[in-house]
C-alpha cells in the first residue's frame, strides 16, 4: 500500500483557476483579498459559478477576472462595466460582476460608471481603490489624494489635483447600493459583497487597499503589513451614514459601512416589461 | 557647423527617456498625456523635468486618451507647441481626435511605443496600432534607434510645424525593444536644440484679438475642399523633410532619410522592414553576403507620406522584395507594408517578386533565424517562379 501525501488546497480554490497561478499581484498588494472575499460571497450565497460572469478592465485589479473560473472578460481600459451592460441586458438571467480599480472605473471608465448608476442595471461593480495606476507603475489618477506623491506628481510638490469620492460619487449618479470597506474588513467587506450580489439594482462596493509597491513606496507609507494595519486603524464603521457624510482621508480616518440600500426600479426588468407591453402581452 | 563633441552630452537611455529629453528640450507649451505601457516613461520623466523646474510646459495627466488628444488638439489651436503619447489601445481610443488633429491641420508630435492592440490583451511591441492609423493624415516616422527616437523628435516639430505642412507627426519606436532597452544616445545642447526647434509661429490660431471659428460643419459645399489641401499638404512632407533633415545634419551630422538603404545596389534580395527589424535585417545581409548571397535591405523610416517612387528606385533590378512586416490587414488584397511596396512597384520596368511575411505580432521575438528562413523560402520561390500572396513566420499553426 502506498502511502498518499495530502494536498492542502485553499478552500475556495474550487473558484480559481490554478492553472494561472501564482498571482501577479505583488506581495503585501490588497487585491488577493479582494478576489478571496469573492470567491467567499459567492460561496456563502451558494450561486452557481458558473451562472456568474465576472467581468474587470485593465490595470492589476483588472487581472482578477481571468483568475475565477467561471465565463469571465478582462475588457479594455475602462470599459468593464459598459461590456457587463451589454452581457447583463442580453442575458438578465446571469449574476453580473465586475471588478477592476479605481483608474480603470473612475478616471478611463468614469463615464460608464455613473451611466450604469443612473440606469440603476442589475450588476455589482466591486472597486478595487489603491489610489494610482499601479500597473503602469504608479501614475496618479483622479482617487489620488491631493499632494500624494507618484510617477507623474514626483516630489517635491505632488498632486495638483483632488480626488473623487467614489461613495459619493456613485450614491449621487443614482446606485441603490453603496458600500464601503477597507481590505483588511474582510468579514465585513465580504458580507457587503453578498448584499451587493443579492440586490435587484446597481450596487457599488469600494474596498480601500493597498498599494506597497508604487503609492506606498513613494508616499513612505510603509510596506504592505504595515499599510494594511494603517487601514484597520483608521478605519471607522458607520453604517447607514449618509454618504455624502462619507469622508475619505488616507492618514486619519476612512469611513466604512454601508451607506445606500434604496429600492428602485431595475433596467432588464423595466426593459422587459417595456417589450412585453409593446407586444401587447 | 557641427557641434564640438565637447558640448554633446552622452548618456545611456531608454527609447522612452531619450523622447523625454528631447520634449524637454523642444521647449513645449503644453504635454496631455495618460499612462499606458510601454510609454509611460516618457510622461513619467518629463514630470519629473517639471518638478525640477527644467521645462515651462503645462502638464495635463488627463482622464483617458480621447481626453489626451483632445487637449492637445485644443493646446495647439491656441497656437502652443504640444505633444503626447501612447500605444496600442490607448492610441485606438485616441481614434475619432486623430482625424480631427490632421484635418483641422493641428501640428503636434505624438510618440508612439508602438504596441500590438487588443485583444487579447497583449503589451508587447507589434504595428497594428501605427498602421491602424495610417489613414489618420498623420504623418508616420518609425526609428530604428533610441538615437533616432531623440533625433527624429525633434525634427518632427519643425516638421509639424511648418507653414507648407501644419500637420501632426507620429513618431514610432518599438515598445519594449527600444522604449525599455538602453542604448548611447548623443544629446545635444539646449540652446542648440532650441535654436533648431526655434518657436512655433502658429498660423490662424484661437485668438481673442481676432476671432474664429474652428471645425464648424462643412457638408457638401466644402468638407472635400478641405481634404484636398489637407492631401496638398502631406504630399509636402518629402521637400520640408529633406530640408529639415539637412538643416538637422549640419549640426549634428546624422540623417536618416525617408528610408535607409543597405546593401541594395548589387542585391538579388531586397529585405524591406521597418523600425528595429531593420538593424536585425542588416545584420542578416552581412552574414549572407558572407556566404556569397547578395543581399540588401530597406529600412523604411517614413510610412506616411509613402516614398514610393523612392523604394522603386532603391529596388532596382533586384529580382525579388522580401517584406518583413509586424502588422496584419485582415482580408486585404496585402498586408499593410506590403500593400504600400506593391503599389509603389507597379509602375516598374521589371517588377521583381515580391513577398510578404507577418512576424512578430504581440511582440513575437524575431530573431535573425526569422530572416534566413524568409530568405530560403524566397529562394525556393524565385526558382519555382511563384509564390504566396503572404506567410506568416514564427508562429504555431
Amino acid at each position: 500500500m502506498t502511502e498518499s501525501t495530502p494536498v492542502l488546497r485553499h478552500p475556495m480554490s474550487k473558484y480559481i483557476r490554478e492553472d494561472r497561478q501564482p498571482f501577479i499581484y505583488c506581495s503585501g498588494c490588497s487585491i488577493g483579498i479582494v478576489t478571496g472575499m469573492l470567491a467567499r460571497a459567492i460561496d456563502n450565497l451558494g450561486i452557481d459559478i458558473n451562472k456568474t460572469v465576472i467581468v474587470s478592465g485593465i490595470g492589476c485589479t483588472g487581472r482578477t477576472s481571468g483568475y475565477f473560473k467561471t465565463g469571465t472578460y478582462h475588457t479594455t481600459h475602462g470599459r468593464a462595466i459598459a461590456f457587463a451592460e451589454g452581457v447583463k441586458i442580453a442575458n438578465p438571467e446571469l449574476e453580473v460582476i465586475v471588478v477592476s480599480g479605481d483608474g480603470d472605473i473612475s478616471a478611463i471608465g468614469g463615464n460608464h460608471l455613473i451611466h450604469a448608476c443612473r440606469r440603476n442595471i442589475d450588476m455589482t461593480v466591486i472597486c478595487i481603490n489603491n489610489m494610482n495606476y499601479g500597473m503602469t507603475g504608479g501614475q496618479f489618477g483622479p482617487t489620488t489624494e491631493h499632494e500624494r506623491y507618484s510617477q507623474t506628481s514626483p516630489r517635491p510638490y505632488g498632486n495638483l489635483e483632488h480626488p473623487f469620492n467614489l461613495v459619493k460619487l456613485a450614491a449621487s449618479s443614482g446606485a441603490t447600493f453603496v458600500a464601503r470597506w477597507t481590505a483588511v474588513q474582510a468579514r465585513r467587506a465580504t458580507k457587503s459583497i453578498e448584499k451587493a450580489i443579492e440586490k435587484e439594482g446597481f450596487s457599488f462596493v469600494e474596498i480601500i487597499g493597498a498599494c506597497p509597491t508604487a503609492y506606498g513606496r513613494m508616499n513612505r507609507l510603509g510596506d504592505g503589513v504595515t499599510m494594511h494595519k494603517h487601514l484597520l486603524e483608521v478605519a471607522e464603521i458607520q453604517n447607514g451614514l449618509p454618504p455624502h457624510e462619507a469622508e475619505l482621508d488616507y492618514a486619519t480616518k476612512i469611513i466604512c459601512g454601508e451607506f445606500v440600500n434604496i429600492e428602485k426600479p431595475e433596467y432588464t426588468a423595466v426593459l422587459a416589461e417595456m417589450q412585453r407591453k409593446a407586444k401587447g402581452e | 557647423m557641427t557641434i564640438s563633441k565637447d558640448k554633446i552630452k552622452i548618456e545611456g537611455l531608454t527609447g522612452d527617456s531619450a523622447i523625454a529629453h528631447a520634449l524637454r528640450q523642444a521647449n513645449l507649451d503644453v504635454l496631455a498625456a495618460y499612462p499606458i505601457t510601454p510609454q509611460t516613461i516618457i510622461v513619467e520623466d518629463y514630470q519629473r523635468f517639471a518638478a525640477d523646474g527644467e521645462i515651462n510646459a503645462a502638464v495635463i495627466p488627463v482622464e483617458s486618451e480621447h481626453s489626451a488628444m483632445s487637449a492637445c488638439v485644443g493646446a495647439s489651436a491656441v497656437g502652443g507647441r504640444v505633444a503626447t503619447a501612447s500605444a496600442s489601445a490607448g492610441l485606438a481610443l485616441m481614434w475619432e481626435i486623430l482625424y480631427v488633429a490632421a484635418s483641422m491641420r493641428m501640428p503636434i508630435v505624438f510618440t508612439v511605443a508602438n504596441r500590438a492592440l487588443s485583444g487579447p490583451i497583449n503589451i508587447h511591441n507589434d504595428h497594428s496600432d501605427g498602421m491602424g492609423m495610417r489613414d489618420s493624415g498623420f504623418i508616420q516616422l518609425y526609428c530604428q534607434s533610441c538615437q533616432e527616437a531623440y533625433d527624429t523628435t525633434l525634427m518632427a516639430f519643425r516638421l509639424a510645424e511648418h507653414h507648407d505642412i501644419l500637420l501632426p507627426v507620429m513618431v514610432g519606436i518599438d515598445g519594449f525593444i527600444l522604449s525599455h532597452n538602453v542604448e548611447r544616445v548623443e544629446m545635444l545642447p539646449d540652446d542648440e536644440v532650441e535654436k533648431f526647434v526655434g518657436v512655433r509661429a502658429p498660423v490662424d490660431p484661437l485668438d481673442p484679438n481676432n476671432p474664429l471659428t474652428m471645425g464648424p460643419l462643412a457638408l457638401t459645399d466644402y468638407y472635400f475642399e478641405f481634404k484636398e489641401q489637407q492631401d496638398r499638404a502631406i504630399n509636402r512632407v518629402p521637400k520640408v523633410y529633406k530640408e529639415v533633415e539637412a538643416e538637422f545634419e549640419k549640426i549634428t551630422g546624422r540623417k536618416y532619410g525617408q528610408f535607409e538603404t543597405y546593401k541594395t545596389e548589387d542585391a538579388d534580395i531586397i529585405i524591406i522592414a521597418m523600425s528595429t527589424m531593420g538593424g536585425t535585417a542588416k545584420v542578416v545581409a552581412d552574414v549572407l553576403r558572407e556566404k556569397g548571397e547578395k543581399v540588401g535591405v530597406i529600412r523604411l523610416k517614413m510610412f506616411r507620406p509613402f516614398p514610393a517612387e523612392g523604394i522603386a528606385k532603391a529596388v532596382g533590378n533586384a529580382k525579388a522584395v522580401a517584406i518583413f512586416e509586424k502588422a496584419m490587414s485582415f482580408g486585404a488584397a496585402a498586408h499593410p507594408l506590403a500593400m504600400e511596396v506593391r503599389t509603389a512597384l507597379y509602375e516598374s520596368k521589371e517588377r521583381p517578386m515580391i513577398l510578404d511575411f507577418v512576424v512578430g505580432l504581440g511582440g513575437r521575438d524575431v530573431p535573425p533565424t526569422t530572416f534566413v528562413e524568409g530568405i530560403e523560402k524566397t529562394k525556393e520561390y524565385l526558382k519555382a517562379g511563384k509564390a504566396p500572396k503572404y506567410e506568416t513566420l514564427g508562429v504555431r499553426k
